[in-house]
């Protein structure tokens, strides 16, 4: 049992920092709860396994994995407002910038191909800037956040179909 | 069923035309209005095989035209070579209203010598050839049913231009209006499949020697033209930011002329090839300045909280036509440069966006927005009727010819991006399909010659 505690405390404490403000699941989390395991046995006696320790710095790229799987926000058509849906999604993005103040996040704004490509050029701007301000909300530093519009230049899906409309209009966050 | 067997010729005709071209024309709608006239294959006069088929050249411009319907070859009553040949009753008989005939002559160099005569038939029918007139008291022949007649030596590399150059004169000698078939169009390529996904390219105005002036794996956006044809200013993401170019096409010398932080888009130069009119966010939301080219001045043409964008200037330089949002849904507004003064012009349909003035400064050609579709619209700038021109699907990026008679476009068909022509008036249409990518951003250059 004591042993158990040590190894929690040795894996857990390091990356503190990092983890502590992410609330989301994501694939470094369950890294760390798989190093808690003891393999219970019937037998006079048990053993317990240390899990090799992650060093910090490897889990901040971890991290930064599982924040570049998901790392698109979505707007409905000719509107610049942040869904509540992606919530969790930017929080855990201002919780790593917050933590990495070093860290520089590239905001592309996208529009669907409706419309002039100038006019899409601005609602795609505008798209950056609403998640932009919602990062700044959350305590990221403005400075860190560089943000460009490709208005209808870069659809995902060239489809041109309502649903290949709907993926288009986003705004994407590039590390 | 006479219409269905002319339209049928036009197509089988069109085909064999451009078999090669890059940018295919397909006639879509409009042939029937179009007036009836003769382009007889020109007399080759030399030996061997004849060098070029230039009366086809000068058919399929005037038949893109929209007004003009050139009737096939095999229809033709006879295939006369010069005016005095010509049998007007039978050529009136057809409708046809001008006859043009000409020749090719072997000339020393490896040049020849291309002659033609335009004739009107409706004046050669009631005078005939051999009508006289008098002339310092003397009975003369008349020539006034011939609207022009020339003579030019050419090379063999210069038949295709040169048929141009007789489209030009026939257009012009049959509407009085200026044309526009020695002009070329700029536009984008996107392939996503290509290393270089996306292409500036230029090509004469019905698709043939297209050549590629720049390539870039980032998009490429707004090609506009200098007033004197040399240039292009563009908007290109080259350095993961959007960024403005103007380059000379001949020279390939490129210049980055605006970089500022945020957009900077929809450059459009002014009449007087002085100014640049472009989109910059770099106070925090898109707006219009004026980009001296020469000084690098740069003045703020609008100040709004909404979005400011794709100016485009009237044919004085004192104002210029946008696109805003401020009161609500985009619309197209005008700011005087002069006052300052800013109106709103448009108020049809749920958004107008893209405007520019035509050449006789008497229509706003735009996109216009109505139950959810995109098409191109032209609004009379005195009376503000609203017509819309096109059917085709999520229309954008219209350039008007500089004689004011066609708008290229940016269109879809069957998936893909393609541009189309329609006719100022609404009644011709083609479309411009490309094999290979999406093809955007038309620009359609000015007179260059």
């Amino acid at each position: 049992m004591r042993l158990n505690k040590i190894v929690k405390g040795m894996v857990v404490a390091a990356p503190m920092l990092i983890l502590a403000a992410c609330g989301s699941t994501s694939t470094t989390d369950a890294d760390y709860q798989s190093s808690e395991q003891v393999t219970p046995t019937d037998s006079t006696v048990q053993t317990g396994s240390l899990k090799k320790a992650v060093s910090p710095e490897e889990l901040q790229r971890l991290k930064l994995a599982a924040l570049r799987k998901a790392h698109i926000v979505y707007f409905d058509f000719d509107t610049s407002a942040v869904s509540n849906e992606f919530a969790a999604l930017l929080e855990g993005h201002a919780a790593y910038l917050r933590a990495n103040p070093s860290t520089a996040l590239v905001i592309e704004g996208h529009a669907d191909e409706r419309g002039t490509p100038e006019y899409n050029i601005a609602l795609g701007e505008r798209r950056a800037q609403a998640v932009s301000r919602y990062l700044e909300s959350l305590g990221v530093n403005a400075g860190q956040i560089e943000l460009v519009s490709y208005g209808e230049e870069k659809p995902l899906d060239s489809s041109r179909t309502e649903a290949s409309f709907s993926k288009n209009r986003r705004a994407v966050l590039v590390y | 069923m006479k219409l269905i067997t002319r339209i049928t010729i036009i197509f089988i005709s069109l085909f064999t035309l451009s078999a090669q071209a890059a940018l295919d024309i397909v006639i879509t709608e409009g042939v029937d209005t179009a007036r009836p006239v003769a382009i007889v294959p020109f007399q080759w006069q030399g030996t061997g095989p004849a060098p070029s088929n230039i009366s086809q050249v000068v058919a399929a411009d005037l038949r893109r035209s929209g007004r003009f319907s050139p009737i096939a070859a095999f229809s033709m009553p006879a295939q006369p070579s010069v005016a005095t040949e010509v049998e007007y009753d039978k050529w009136a008989e057809l409708g046809v209203e001008a006859i043009l005939v000409g020749t090719i002559k072997p000339y020393p160099g490896g040049r020849f010598v291309v002659g033609f005569e335009l004739i009107d038939v409706v004046r050669g029918q009631l005078s005939g050839p051999k009508a006289k007139m008098l002339s310092d008291g003397n009975l003369v022949a008349s020539n006034a049913h011939i609207l022009d007649s020339r003579e030019t030596v050419i090379t063999a590399q210069e038949f295709r231009q040169y048929g141009h150059r007789i489209s030009d004169i026939v257009y012009e000698k049959l509407t009085g209006d200026r044309g526009a078939f020695r002009t070329k169009i700029a536009y984008v390529l996107v392939n996503a499949k290509n290393k270089y996904t996306h292409r500036l390219m230029i090509a004469d105005y019905d698709g043939q020697n297209e050549i590629e002036i720049l390539r870039s794996k980032e998009p490429l956006m707004s090609p506009s033209w200098s007033p004197d044809g040399t240039k292009l200013a563009y908007a290109s993401f080259e350095n993961q930011r959007q960024q403005i170019f103007i380059q000379d096409i001949y020279t390939q010398k490129r210049t980055k002329v605006s970089a500022f932080r945020g957009i900077n888009s929809a450059p459009r130069w002014s009449h007087d090839g002085k100014k640049l009119a472009l989109v910059l966010s770099k106070d925090g939301n898109p707006d219009i300045y004026i980009l001296d080219v020469a000084t690098k001045q740069l003045i703020r043409a609008t100040r709004n909280r909404a979005i400011d964008t794709e100016p485009s200037w009237s044919l004085d330089d004192n104002s210029l036509v946008f696109t805003s949002e401020r009161g609500g849904k985009p619309q197209i507004y005008r700011v005087n440069l002069i006052s300052g003064k800013i109106n709103r012009l448009t108020f049809d349909g749920e958004m107008n966006l893209g405007g520019s003035i035509t050449p006789n400064n008497e229509q706003l050609v735009l996109v216009n927005r109505t139950r959810g579709k995109y098409h191109i619209a032209k609004q009379n700038l005195k009376t503000g009727n609203l017509q819309v021109l096109t059917k085709t699907r999520l229309d954008e990026s219209p350039s008007i010819a500089p004689n004011g008679s066609m708008v290229i476009y940016g269109t879809m068909h069957r998936g893909k991006q393609v541009l189309a022509l329609v006719s100022i008036d609404g009644r011709f249409k083609a479309r411009l399909p490309v094999a290979n990518g999406e093809v955007r951003a038309p620009a359609w250059s000015p007179y260059i010659y």
